[in-house]
């Protein structure tokens, strides 16, 4: 092919492509407010830590489901590894750096969780969505079940306790208003954020999406599918482990419970929640699930209850509607937090496509139409 | 194809030596000797169910061959894999649009320009760092006319655009043999000689092989012609010769008659 | 040694009835219902609350958990399911996981979260001496109805109208609509018997394992354990697959209580490593 016909549109090409990866004002602001809640909730920095390991954990999913396609019910285990892998350098370490250093437990943590994850990338590459949803998931299960009985390690169903860590940097010790823990975990959701954007933004990031969207052409145009997906899934399997690491370190604990079925779904959950294929996906539904769970578990149902019934007028006083009431309100207590989540899922399948993120971009496409193109 | 009726007698650039492919009691490519010389301009006809795209997947790498072996550019090719054939120099269209509707039409081609030069797995530069990598998929696209949509979401774009985006992804590997599945199937007719015309100005530095239905345009596009009845080569020489062939036109009666323009 | 070989052979052939739905299903409309065993619990709970708190005979609450769930499976299919065929497998995945949470939420709610103990009508208690080795007579039921509706499955199969339809469905659903099958009221059916035969088994399965509100999250892994090994062409395949899953697992937490889990975890995982396509299916299929 001739190289004559340059147009106009080629001058801007290059700097169009770049400005996808340039930091938008929205995103500035979303780490500044992230960063201020260290003072707007100074009492609630326990559960915001909490929320940011669960976000990181999302977008461990985020890499290996929204960008490279591949379904996975198995992330769990790598989380829980991490907190397991962590967890136990610390102990060890018995409060002394280097192995109670908490950044050489995440990066023991991410390594542990990152050769799991390499060896066993190797099986999803074969087969279809529902091949790679059992292995990782019977992948999942093998790991809790060995976490589960080799006790003298683990400490079996108790959990492992006594995980005591040195201070961060050698200066920050951790605080029971886990101060230290919340700046600690949001610096590392930060580095590991800017390190996915950077991936995803690069040539390998866009043949991930090629992948993802046809890997017949992929194949075709001279793309290594597997060496690629390899190298993700391995990565993301490092920062299921990191996320995991951070949890084990600012609970000073590692349990059964972090490397069990449930919560590889309730992280998938989240995910789709946020919004599938953006980075910020997972983090805003981490945000979001974890702030409705909080709401259920700390509300009183019977005195809402109460109320609605003493303001309900006459003329809507009448069966079945007070009977009604009553059960929905029962049915709101942290019992049956699972009724919501699944109402949640189904509704999102059937209704929402892309999570809460994708609902903001389809109404801000609608609401200017023009700055839906790349167009300069 | 026999050597004699070509051209010179070069080294083929692609073979295959008594090739065949079974899908369990299906005979889909039987027993196929075929020669494809540097820059022909080839075209593969036969009936429906003749195995025409079957053989193109066996060409690819998309299928492997139930024996038999193929040949390119002087190697055995027959166990590498559609990725190692596309990254040695076999390109190809597909039939059914193959493209990645959520990218752009820059960043389809653009995947496959960065493949070529190595550039793919580069994980820390974002898109777009390489100029030269992009003015090349700039000028690709402008060429075969599509650079006024090559923002635009592929899975949106008109099907005739889509099917030139088909062409452009395959022609950025710079492949040294490149098939092209129907290029023109069901594009609407206004828009077909577009089509062709990309085709007919493809460099004389790439072997061609099309497969089509309508005779007009493969006369008017092919020197050589192979025709394939029930998966194996019914005959092949050169286009005169097939037009002239008793036995191509018992093939085509009943389905359409064969009829030489130029 | 032989009451464990009976009893495994008694659960796997109540995994059998329990899966097969999901396993057709599966086969016919590539959907992945991880709810299934949603529909056995609740044609569990609606036996347990018909023997136990209105004493009526487990020989009335089989037949009516099988219409509950068919109906109940029926009735989801055409309102909810029917949105889902044409969706992403991840899609289909946290629809129907969904499902699961509500359907536990829902039963924890009205039945409460601690385990259902039936009392069974006295002419099914005891063991009967049989060969040297003790044998539950409730097994012994529970193998005659399991083994009577598998050999009612296969014969509906090979030799019905409908069931040539079925799997001409299975085998090639684009062609089977070309001659004119119709594959969806195919397929509403199946996944309506399917439930119905979940609930039943449910209703069974009340006398020899536990029932409570994390049911279809517990069981959903014996289901896809006996698909992957089984594969969805059959259904020799699933009922090899959940005999021999059955007895396995009843003989490891017998024999090696610490590992019993793991072992069939691995197992699971190696055959859809070696045999993506299941243990037990014909090689040559597609």
């Amino acid at each position: 092919m001739s190289m004559s016909h340059l147009t106009e549109n080629s001058a801007g090409a290059s700097s169009r492509l770049l400005s996808a990866a340039k930091w938008r004002w929205y995103e500035i602001a979303f780490w500044i407010v992230a960063a201020s809640l260290f003072f707007v909730f100074p009492t609630r920095l326990a559960l915001l830590t909490e929320i940011v390991t669960l976000g990181l954990l999302a977008l461990s999913i985020d890499l290996i489901l929204g960008f490279a396609g591949i379904v996975t019910l198995g992330q769990g285990a790598f989380f829980g590894l991490g907190a397991y892998a962590a967890g136990i350098a610390a102990k060890y370490g018995m409060g002394v750096a280097p192995l109670s250093d908490p950044i050489v437990g995440l990066l023991i943590a991410g390594a542990v969780a990152g050769a799991v994850g390499f060896v066993t990338s190797f099986l999803v590459l074969r087969g279809s969505d529902l091949t790679r949803l059992m292995v990782t998931l019977g992948v999942g299960l093998i790991f809790a079940e060995v976490v589960n009985q080799a006790r003298s390690i683990t400490g079996g169903a108790d959990g492992l306790q006594g995980v005591m860590l040195s201070p961060v940097l050698g200066i920050f010790d951790f605080d029971l208003y886990a101060q230290t823990a919340y700046v600690y975990s949001l610096g590392t959701l930060f580095v590991l954020f800017v390190i996915a954007r950077v991936v995803m933004n690069s040539s390998f990031g866009l043949s991930l999406k090629a992948i993802k969207g046809n890997p017949l052409r992929s194949r075709a145009i001279g793309i290594p599918v597997n060496p690629r997906l390899i190298a993700t899934y391995t990565l993301a399997a490092a920062y299921a482990g990191i996320a995991g690491g951070l949890l084990a370190q600012t609970t000073q604990a590692a349990s059964p419970d972090m490397i069990a079925f449930h919560r590889s779904a309730d992280t998938l959950l989240i995910l789709v929640f946020g919004g599938a294929g953006h980075l910020y996906g997972g983090i805003i539904g981490a945000v979001a699930f974890r702030l409705m769970q909080d709401a259920f578990s700390s509300g009183s149902p019977d005195v809402w209850l109460a109320a609605v019934l003493n303001a309900l007028p006459s003329f809507l006083n009448f069966w079945p509607i007070p009977n009604v009431l009553t059960v929905i309100f029962g049915l709101m207590g942290p019992k049956y937090w699972s009724l919501w989540l699944g109402l949640v899922l189904v509704l999102l399948v059937l209704f929402v496509r892309g999570g809460i993120l994708g609902l903001v971009q389809s109404i801000y496409v609608r609401i200017f139409p023009s700055r839906n193109k790349v167009k300069p | 194809m026999n050597a004699d009726v070509m051209t010179a007698e070069v080294a083929p650039i692609l073979e295959t030596r008594s090739l065949c492919k079974r899908f369990g009691g299906l005979v889909a490519t039987d027993n196929v000797s075929f020669k494809l010389q540097p820059g022909a301009r080839h075209a593969l006809i036969g009936p429906n169910g003749a195995g025409k795209t079957t053989f193109i997947n066996l060409l690819t790498g998309v299928l492997t061959p139930t024996s038999g072996s193929i040949h390119f550019d002087g190697q055995d090719i027959t166990n590498w894999t559609l990725r190692q054939r596309a990254i040695a120099g076999v390109a190809r269209t597909f039939q059914i649009n193959q493209l990645f509707p959520d990218l752009t039409p820059l960043q389809s081609v653009l995947l496959a320009v960065n493949e070529r030069e190595g550039a793919g797995r580069d994980w820390f530069r974002p898109v777009g760092t390489r100029k030269d990598l992009v003015d090349e998929s700039v000028a690709l696209l402008a060429d075969l006319g599509i650079d006024d949509v090559m923002d635009e979401r592929v899975g949106s774009l008109p099907y005739g655009k889509q099917r030139l985006l088909e062409i452009a992804v395959a022609v950025a590997a710079k492949p040294k043999v490149l098939l092209l599945d129907e290029p023109a199937a069901g594009v609407p007719e206004s828009e077909r000689e577009q089509i062709l015309d990309v085709v007919a100005r493809l460099p004389t530095s790439v072997a061609l092989i099309l497969i089509e239905h309508d005779m007009h345009l493969v006369f008017r596009f092919a020197k050589t012609i192979s025709v394939l009845v029930n998966g194996g080569l019914l005959v092949d020489g050169t286009a005169d010769e097939i037009a002239r062939d008793p036995r191509v036109k018992q093939v085509y009666l009943g389905e359409e008659e064969v009829v030489v323009h130029g | 040694m032989l009451t464990i070989l009976f009893d495994g052979i008694a659960y796997g052939m109540l995994l059998f009835i329990l899966g097969i739905g999901l396993c057709i299903t599966l086969g016919l409309m590539n959907f992945i219902n991880l709810a299934h065993g949603a529909f056995a619990m609740a044609g569990g709970y609606l036996a347990v609350v018909m023997m136990n708190s209105y004493g009526i005979s487990i020989y009335w609450c089989l037949p009516a958990a099988f219409v509950f769930s068919a109906l109940l499976g029926a009735l989801l299919e055409r309102t909810l399911y029917v949105h889902l065929y044409d969706k992403s497998h991840l899609d289909q995945v946290l629809f129907s996981i969904g499902l699961v949470f509500i359907a536990m939420a829902i039963v924890d709610y009205a039945m409460g979260a601690n385990q259902q103990i039936v009392n069974l009508p006295p002419s099914l208690e005891g063991r009967i001496d049989f060969l040297g080795a003790s044998i539950g007579v409730y097994r012994l039921f529970v193998i005659a109805i399991c083994g009577l509706l598998t050999v009612g499955l296969q014969f509906v199969l090979a030799k019905t109208r409908f069931g040539s339809r079925l799997r001409a469905a299975v085998d090639d659903g684009r062609a089977a609509r070309g001659l004119g099958i119709n594959v969806t009221t195919i397929f509403a059916l199946t996944f309506a018997v399917g439930s119905g035969l979940a609930g039943l088994g449910g209703a069974l399965s009340t006398g020899i394992i536990s029932l409570d509100p994390t049911f279809p999250l517990k069981y959903m892994i014996y289901f896809l354990i006996v698909i992957s090994v089984g594969g969805t062409t059959t259904i020799t395949g699933p009922f090899f697959a959940s005999i021999l899953l059955g007895v396995a697992d009843v003989a490891g937490k017998y024999y090696v209580p610490a590992v019993g889990g793991f072992i069939i975890y691995t197992i699971m995982v190696a055959v859809l490593i070696l045999r993506p396509q299941g243990l037990f299916t014909r090689s040559t299929s597609r």
